[in-house]
């Protein structure tokens, strides 16, 4: 009893080190939905900290603000699509790449495969010029296709790598059963594959909905009227001081979705990131 | 979802007595992979090619034009700054988060909510650079009124060297001479048994310290001199120079008592009236001054958003956001070292310090090499969180390379040919780098 009494306090420091940490990782974050609850004349001159001895100066009157400009709202809509189908079309269109490099025989797999592997290196820089070119040439500049598009090919090796290693792993017995008893490859490709991957199909869909979410460069490079998120933001910025109370509540908003996913698949999140960090 | 429908129609089709050939043999691998293929070809391959022969024509794209791209890119001052800031953030950045995240893993191993610890911690990957960005911009603000990193750094300035009691404070008359910042010195010379009159004003009314009482000059004594350090103000009327009635004491201001060389010999702190004296005063002349203490400025915030600091600012909120991804990453390695190696090696007598750097950093050697790679690449290509920390008017001095790419493309240079340069330097940067983690993380994790 004593011993464990002395162990606990010979402890004391390191718990109070390790408060204090995870204190210092939080209070940014805080300070900007703090930030963001501060009336419109307060917000420039009175410290976010303040709401602390004075809770009456927090309202959500910002966040009314926010959610009665179009041109934010509109942003966030253009954000959910576009992450919603920069995630689906690279995962559908992986799985079937996927498992045609697991499961299908035909020449020149192995290479092909390591080619795709091999896009992996190029980074999303080596592509802006030639594609806002052509995007200009087939009227796709300033589009949300245009961005659903880049972020699917952008997506994609990682998807096919992943999805491919995932799928060599399904038993071999289920599949040749299921081609004996006639299934076509659609067949045994929806009704097998794709529920038995469903794992590693959450893990990427999380991890690729937050990459498209969080797209600032692509999305810049790409619009100019149809903005996401990010880039509404970005052009409050000319007054950065002056339009706080815009930029602070919508820019928590625009970081309370994967905040949200983030809690909600904690797992599949880090699962995800760690067979991510090749990307 | 077009992918979808293009490979249905093929693959439902109905079987036809097989005819030889490549193309019907291969007809439904052909179908899985065309969408594949598309998006790869248009996307990445087409784009990848294009823009390497791109970065050797001008920027219309009309002129060959060799390598003049390239050796623009390492002589134009603001690439050259690119550069270099980026190779700032090579050497400080992926070694500094891989130290960290180490640190918080090794010390997580120790304690029962290291869930909460590394979901705090960790939390920051989820949310965009671009927003982190925004995050530490409201805390980079420089008024200590507002801005958190300046409100900390000034609680902690101010105690250790508190401000002067007036910082905007006036000499009333032109009996006081000099300076805030050397003193005012009261330019009648003053000798024992005297009273010093010391009128100030300019002084907002919140600056007058709470116990400050109605002034009172006090009587003259041998061998002292006194005197009384006051608000010489009166809304409305008031006579300059002379104590009037509802005119405040200036507490704890610094009196200095000077000799006629200019030297100090004595210094005191007024009372709640302002009085002040000076006891067993040698004979002869001397001179009376405010201390410069007095005017010292409260502190002002340090300018973290300025030209001079602001890529260390940003580099400070980038190790914040990636911290959490080093830690789980490495805490992953350390959950799977055997714990029986420790345990012997704690057994042989070895100290915990010893066991951490004979034992169990050796054996994470692979995991901390893949995050210190992992983070020479993110370090490369680090953008979003450049142009959301850095106001318009420092961005020159934080540029980094693919920052340096953006403007140069789209950012109303619109030079296509030296964009296309900077995308393939970095490019190059980057290509041996990934190879090098994708060969550590099959081997090792």
């Amino acid at each position: 009893m004593a011993a464990t009494a002395t162990r606990a306090l010979a402890k004391a420091p390191l718990h109070l080190l390790l408060a204090f940490i995870g204190v210092l990782w939080l209070v940014p974050t805080l300070g900007l939905f703090l930030t963001s609850l501060l009336a419109p004349d307060q917000i420039g001159s009175t410290g976010w900290w303040k709401v602390f001895t004075e809770p009456s100066l927090a309202a959500f009157e910002n966040y009314g603000t926010v959610l009665d400009n179009e041109a934010l709202t509109s942003a966030l809509g253009t954000t959910a699509v576009v992450a919603v189908f920069g995630t689906a079309i690279p995962i559908f269109v992986g799985a079937l790449a996927g498992y045609a490099f697991a499961w299908l025989e035909f020449p020149g797999r192995d290479w092909l495969f390591l080619l795709v592997v091999g896009l992996l290196v190029v980074p999303l820089q080596m592509a802006l010029i030639p594609m806002f070119s052509l995007y200009n040439t087939f009227g796709l500049f300033d589009t949300a296709l245009a961005l659903i598009l880049f972020h699917s090919a952008f997506g994609l090796p990682f998807a096919i790598f992943l999805l491919r290693n995932f799928f060599v792993g399904i038993p071999k017995d289920l599949l040749e059963s299921a081609r004996i008893d006639g299934a076509s490859e659609l067949r045994i490709f929806v009704r097998l594959i794709l529920p038995l991957g469903l794992p590693a199909i959450a893990s990427l869909a999380i991890f690729q909905f937050l990459w498209t979410w969080n797209d600032f460069l692509v999305a810049l490079t790409f619009g100019r009227d149809t903005q996401v998120i990010t880039v509404a933001i970005f052009s409050e910025f000319r007054q950065f001081g002056a339009n706080l109370e815009l930029i602070a509540p919508a820019a928590f908003i625009s970081l309370a979705v994967p905040l949200v996913l983030f809690f909600a698949f904690q797992r599949y999140f880090v699962e995800g990131l760690l067979a991510g960090s090749v990307k | 979802m077009s992918g979808g429908a293009a490979t249905a129609g093929p693959v439902a089709a109905p079987p036809q007595p097989a005819p030889p050939g490549f193309w019907s043999r291969h007809r439904v691998t052909l179908a899985f992979l065309a969408p594949a293929a598309v998006l790869l070809g248009v996307w990445i391959v087409y784009p990848t090619i294009n823009t390497i022969v791109r970065s050797f024509f001008d920027r219309t794209g009309s002129e060959f034009i060799g390598l003049d791209n390239y050796r623009e890119l390492f002589t134009r001052d603001v690439l050259v700054t690119a550069i270099k800031n980026n190779i700032l953030w090579l050497a400080i950045v992926p070694a500094l988060v891989t130290a960290i995240g180490l640190v918080f893993a090794v010390l997580l191993e120790r304690v029962r909510w290291s869930v909460a610890f590394k979901v705090v911690v960790f939390m920051p990957m989820a949310v965009s650079l671009f927003a982190a960005g925004v995050i530490w911009r409201v805390m980079y603000e420089k008024d200590p009124e507002t801005g958190a990193v300046n409100a900390s750094l000034g609680a902690v300035v101010d105690a250790v060297d508190p401000p002067g009691a007036l910082s905007e404070a006036q000499p009333s008359t032109e009996d006081l001479t000099g300076t805030p910042r050397r003193g005012l010195v009261l330019r009648r010379p003053v000798r024992p048994g005297d009273v010093a009159l010391l009128g100030l004003t300019g002084i907002p009314p919140q600056d007058v310290s709470e116990g400050a009482e109605q002034a009172r000059a006090p009587p003259g004594a041998a061998g002292a001199i006194a005197g009384v350090v006051w608000r010489d103000f009166t809304p409305g009327g008031g006579e300059r120079g002379a104590i009037d009635e509802g005119e405040l004491g200036l507490p704890d201001v610094t009196v200095e008592l000077r000799d006629s060389g200019g030297g100090t010999v004595a210094t005191t702190e007024t009372g709640a009236d302002g009085g002040f004296a000076f006891d067993e005063v040698e004979a002869g002349a001397h001179r009376v001054a405010i201390g410069p203490k007095t005017f010292e400025e409260p502190f002002e915030g340090v300018s973290w958003l300025g030209a001079s600091l602001i890529t260390p600012a940003i580099m400070l909120a980038y190790i914040w956001v990636w911290a959490g991804f080093a830690m789980v990453v490495i805490g992953a390695g350390l959950a799977a070292i055997p714990r029986d190696l420790l345990e012997a090696a704690r057994t042989d007598g070895a100290t915990e310090r010893q066991v951490f750097r004979r034992v169990t950093v050796p054996l994470l050697r692979p995991v901390l090499v893949v995050v210190f790679v992992t983070m020479l690449i993110n370090v490369l290509k680090v953008f979003d969180i450049v142009l959301s920390v850095a106001p318009a008017s420092s961005q020159d001095e934080a540029n980094v390379i693919a920052l340096a790419m953006w403007r140069t493309a789209f950012g109303g240079v619109n030079d296509f040919g030296l964009g296309s340069a900077i995308a393939v330097f970095l490019f190059l940067l980057v290509v041996p780098l990934l190879l090098l983690n994708i060969r550590n993380f099959r081997r090792e994790v």
